[in-house]
């Protein structure tokens, strides 16, 4: 069963080689929203280091909510999906593959290019430190919530606007940790608590994300 | 080829299978007719009997927005059988051959495998069935030649064998490394199509494989079919073309219903 699944990874990988421009977009929109801030708030070294973290994971949820489509909608339009469901891997596995290789194409580099934009807004070493840490625990979860969103709202002709309605009320919760985290980063206290909840609620959407999607993946086909 | 888990019911599984396409139910120790009476033919429940009558559809009924497709459709498949199904537009074609493979639940009756229902194996039933539906499944990005890669990969099909020589019969030679979106339609169906060249399965559903394909294409497909019913495959098919296979075709007519 590793040989199919790992194939089906390294299809989702070669496929975003292919459409590099596609996978640009969300990283674009997150370096120019990060750096208009500052024109717009004013260069204020405090001023910034007191929003920037909330600025970063308000972008993250935004330019991640861009990608999210792409996670099973050309599946579903070429049909592509209708050919995983038939074979014979279990549906919460491939869905998990999906999930996985989205966050790497997606959400990774978001990751990787967040130093510059941490210098961008002034935050120090052990700010920065937090915000990694919550990056990392919680974008896993965007990707694995985002995608049962993707599959509820598969069959609908327009169902962007409605996805980001469904899905951005269910971030919230990770945003508050997250950013709180950083503040506590930021005078100094202790935040694992705050990586505590937010990890506590990754490992609660691993368990059960992909059986739900793979649920409504089926009701998409019906 | 043994399509059939033997199971150890039946000792040989080839012979049985000659045996009961002549005595159809035939006894499955000494192949004589069924009757009453004797203890082998009715040891067994008739399911098991009857689990080379590969796929039975009983009782089938499916509802879309409220309008009846179809309701009380029954048939029984035997190895060596192609069932052409036909009928208007909105008939219920697609929608019959979804719920054949699983991708959709019928609002009532039953699709057994072996006699055992689809929805309790899902992943055993899946293993034996090649699905080309109006969706392709072929991603417009990729070229052909990792379109079918990366099938062979997830259907756990050792992709070792060299693709190029079905490239070659299927006339995509020179555009295999082409994206797949570059490619006019009746290509592009041929890639989804050489799936049934890679894997061999025992059950094959094809909606509309006609479509879009040259004269010689549409050959060479029929000639292919007719080499998977000798080997004791079934097909399920849709097309509004008529098929003039030698052998004989059992045809299903669905109506358009209000």
């Amino acid at each position: 069963m590793i040989y199919p699944l790992a194939g089906l990874l390294r299809r989702e990988l070669a496929l975003a080689y292919r459409q590099k421009a596609e996978l640009v977009q969300p990283l674009i929109f997150f370096v120019l929203v990060i750096s208009l801030f500052p024109l717009g708030v004013g260069p204020g070294p405090q001023m910034l280091q007191k929003i920037g973290p909330g600025v970063i994971w308000v972008a993250v949820l935004l330019s991640s909510l861009l990608g999210m489509e792409r996670l099973f909608r050309d599946d579903f339009s070429d049909g592509w999906l209708e050919q995983m469901m038939l074979s014979g891997l279990p549906l919460p596995l491939v869905v998990l593959v999906k999930v996985i290789a989205h966050w790497l194409t997606c959400v990774l580099p978001l990751l990787l290019v967040s130093p510059l934009l941490a210098l961008f807004l002034n935050l120090s070493p052990a700010m920065y430190q937090a915000l990694v840490l919550g990056l990392l625990l919680g974008t896993p979860l965007l990707s694995l919530v985002g995608a049962t969103g993707v599959a509820l709202t598969l069959g609908l002709q327009r169902g962007g606007v409605l996805l980001s309605l469904l899905l951005l009320p269910l971030f919230v919760p990770l945003l508050i940790f997250a950013t709180s985290a950083v503040d506590a980063a930021a005078m100094q206290l202790p935040y694992n608590g705050q990586l505590a909840i937010i990890g506590a609620l990754l490992l609660l959407a691993l368990a059960l994300s992909p059986l739900a999607t793979a649920h409504a993946l089926k009701i998409s086909q019906n | 080829m043994h399509w059939v888990q033997n199971n150890g019911i039946f000792d040989d599984l080839d012979q049985y299978i000659k045996w009961v396409q002549i005595i159809p139910n035939c006894c499955w120790l000494c192949y004589h007719p069924p009757v009453f009476g004797c203890a082998f033919c009715f040891e067994l429940p008739i399911n098991k009997r009857l689990s080379l009558s590969l796929l039975s559809v009983n009782n089938l009924s499916c509802i879309k927005r409220d309008r009846i497709l179809f309701d009380e459709l029954g048939f029984v498949l035997q190895p060596g059988e192609l069932l052409h199904v036909q009928g208007p537009n909105g008939a219920g074609k697609t929608s019959l051959l979804r719920l054949l493979v699983g991708l959709s639940q019928p609002q009532s009756g039953e699709i057994c495998w072996q006699g055992e229902n689809i929805r309790q194996i899902p992943s055993q039933y899946q293993r034996q069935l090649c699905y080309f539906g109006h969706k392709l499944g072929v991603n417009l990005a990729l070229s052909a030649l990792d379109n079918l890669h990366f099938w062979c990969q997830m259907q756990g099909i050792k992709a070792d064998t060299d693709l190029y020589p079905l490239l070659e019969t299927l006339g995509l030679v020179g555009l295999e490394e082409l994206p797949a979106g570059q490619l006019s339609a009746g290509q592009q169906r041929r890639i989804a199509l050489a799936r049934f060249w890679l894997k061999s399965c025992p059950l094959w559903v094809l909606d509309e494989p006609f479509t879009a394909l040259d004269r010689q294409a549409v050959q060479m497909l029929k000639s292919r079919m007719q080499a998977h019913l000798q080997e004791q495959g079934i097909i399920v098919m849709t097309s509004h073309q008529s098929l003039d296979f030698p052998t004989p075709v059992r045809e299903l007519h669905l109506e358009y219903r209000l």
